[in-house]
């Protein structure tokens, strides 16, 4: 995903030079390299100073440039967190800021590199825009649309590096603000963002749910309530799988909204835990301590 | 790059600082706290920014200075000026701090003349740094003045701000610190010892470093003129609370208003000093 970011970054700062990265001593791979060696001058390293890395995009964009701060996912929003809110999202102002390893991507580098309840505490700031694309296509749109379009402060999670792809036949196109249907079913209903889409899509190659539909919420807010509402009307089972844990997560959201509409579906809701788990490994290893595998879900949902 | 060799310093700007104490001591009176002895610790150098600096140069297309307030909880005379400026209204003062009313103790982005929503301390000089570099990457002409108060030196993102603004080597970024040496607890370099002097740190990161009687327009508007070729800053000697015996060098007045007989004898002693 921060690949398919940096190559659409990179591409977009040709034609629009108001773009500027602003980074905080963040390796910079891939087309970020490029961009760095094609406008030096629009990229800026604060070094291991997240604070100013944030304050500075606020000025940037009161002078009519569309920075982009961007580093690992916890230095991006939780060491700088007052300047998150009060600079860019009090101020309204179009900054998108990047967590790169939202979630626990960073699998050996442990809980102080795990921005496990990123999703709760991004969507509670007024103002805030929270992006989780679900693989690199959706990260593709979703970064032409924070470069070109947006107009106010976005938080854009994305993975890490080597996720699938799974939207490339989807029944709709990536839209701001709208869940997206990626594959058409009936009774049974997959809500999920992010790179543990993966889940789903591996579920609904099992028999059982081979009848299933897909979405990709990968604009957690502003959510897409609208279209909830005709799900949770329209499906016998809501099935929300996500990366994140926290009061403020898709599925505490979706069944806030199923209770205040009094819909009946059985809502089934697979997050992270509310822990630091100590454990190092893969990614898959880290997300299966919280209860996340392929297996687990399976046999859950058939208990 | 500014230059003026002999900077001329317009009019009365004693008997106009004078006359923003006043208006501030009033407004103080319809509400029940607010920050008198932090904004009268500033007004000279914030006058004379607004005044004799802070406008659209003639010729020079798209020039815009800028000036944050950093140190938000001084924001009174700020709205002060701004009002005098016509850029807020009567309605705007009259309801300052009121349902209603659009001016609150700290300033808001968005409000006419207000460049920067400040209050929590160590934004400002951030954004000012973002300001400077924004116009440097675009070419843009304009000076970006950030006004910080001495304690918001205590906090770590300030020094982010410093070396960021010396790496980038902003010459289109002057600070003034309102060195009043006090917080909202006590005296500063008391409590404090090793931070002191401030002049060394400025000068170490490479700033154009300058120290001066805060309360000397002439000294302010002198310091503002000489060109720089990296960041500047003003350390300016201030005594918080300036211009009325009882509250200058008492912590307490950070936050009090003036009652009835304190008021009268405020407005006494800056009737005195208007002679």
């Amino acid at each position: 995903m921060r690949n398919k970011f940096a190559d659409v970054f990179f591409e977009e700062s040709k034609r629009n030079d108001k773009l500027v990265l602003v980074v905080a001593d963040i390796s910079p791979a891939g087309s970020v390299a490029k961009f760095r060696e094609a406008y030096p001058d629009r990229f800026i390293n604060t070094g291991v100073a997240e604070q100013i890395m944030i304050g500075m995009t606020a000025g940037l964009a009161q002078e009519g440039m569309r920075p982009v701060a961007y580093t690992i996912a916890t230095f991006t929003l939780y060491r700088p967190f007052e300047f998150v809110r009060d600079d860019i999202c009090y101020q309204n102002l179009p900054v998108t800021m990047v967590g790169v390893g939202g979630g626990v991507n960073y699998s050996t580098l442990g809980a102080t590199h795990h921005a496990q309840e990123d999703i709760s505490i991004a969507t509670s700031i007024p103002n805030m825009s929270v992006i989780a694309p679900s693989d690199p296509l959706e990260v593709d749109a979703a970064t032409r649309w924070c470069l070109g379009t947006s107009n106010g402060p976005v938080y854009l999670r994305l993975g890490k590096a080597g996720e699938p792809t799974f939207t490339a036949s989807a029944e709709e196109p990536w839209t701001y603000g709208k869940i997206r249907l990626v594959k058409k079913g009936s009774k049974t209903a997959f809500l999920t963002y992010g790179g543990i889409s993966k889940i789903a899509f591996q579920l609904v190659a099992e028999k059982k749910y081979q009848d299933a539909s897909v979405y990709s919420v990968s604009t957690i807010k502003p959510l897409d309530v609208e279209r909830l509402r005709w799900i949770l009307t329209h499906y016998d089972e809501v099935v929300v799988i996500e990366e994140t844990s926290g009061t403020g997560t898709l599925g505490n959201q979706i069944k806030r909204l199923a209770f205040d509409h009094g819909a009946h579906a059985t809502i089934r809701h697979f997050h992270l835990q509310d822990e630091f788990i100590h454990i190092y490994g893969s990614h898959d290893d880290v997300l299966n301590a919280h209860g996340l595998s392929f297996e687990k879900i399976k046999s859950t949902l058939a208990a | 790059m500014r230059m003026s060799a002999q900077p001329k310093l317009s009019d009365n700007s004693v008997s106009r600082c004078n006359a923003y104490r006043k208006k501030i001591l009033e407004l103080s009176r319809t509400v029940s706290a607010l920050h008198v002895a932090p904004a009268f610790s500033c007004i000279e150098i914030v006058d004379v920014i607004y005044n004799q600096w802070l406008s659209k140069k003639p010729g020079l297309a798209n020039h815009r200075d800028v000036f944050l307030m950093s140190k938000g909880h001084g924001c009174l005379i700020q709205y002060i000026i701004l009002h005098e400026k016509g850029l807020l209204s009567d309605d705007d003062i009259k309801n300052y701090c009121k349902p209603g009313g659009r001016l609150g103790a700290h300033p808001d982005y968005g409000t006419s003349g207000i460049e920067a929503s400040t209050g929590s301390l160590g934004h400002g000089l951030g954004m000012a740094v973002g300001r400077a570099m924004g116009k440097k990457l675009q070419n843009t002409p304009g000076e970006v003045f950030c006004l910080i108060s001495d304690g918001e030196l205590q906090e770590g993102s300030t020094w982010e701000a410093i070396m960021m603004g010396a790496n980038k080597k902003l010459k289109n970024l002057t600070v003034f610190v309102d060195n009043n040496d006090f917080s909202g607890l006590e005296r500063m370099s008391e409590a404090h010892p090793a931070f002191y002097p401030l002049a060394d740190k400025f000068k170490a990161f490479g700033w154009d470093t300058y120290e001066i009687d805060g309360h000397d327009a002439m000294a302010i508007h002198q310091s503002i003129a000489l060109a720089h070729d990296a960041p500047k800053v003003i350390i300016c000697k201030t005594v918080k609370g300036k211009g009325v015996s009882y509250m200058e060098h008492e912590p307490i007045w950070h936050y009090r208003s003036p009652n009835d007989k304190e008021y009268a004898i405020a407005m006494q002693e800056l009737a005195c000093h208007e002679k």
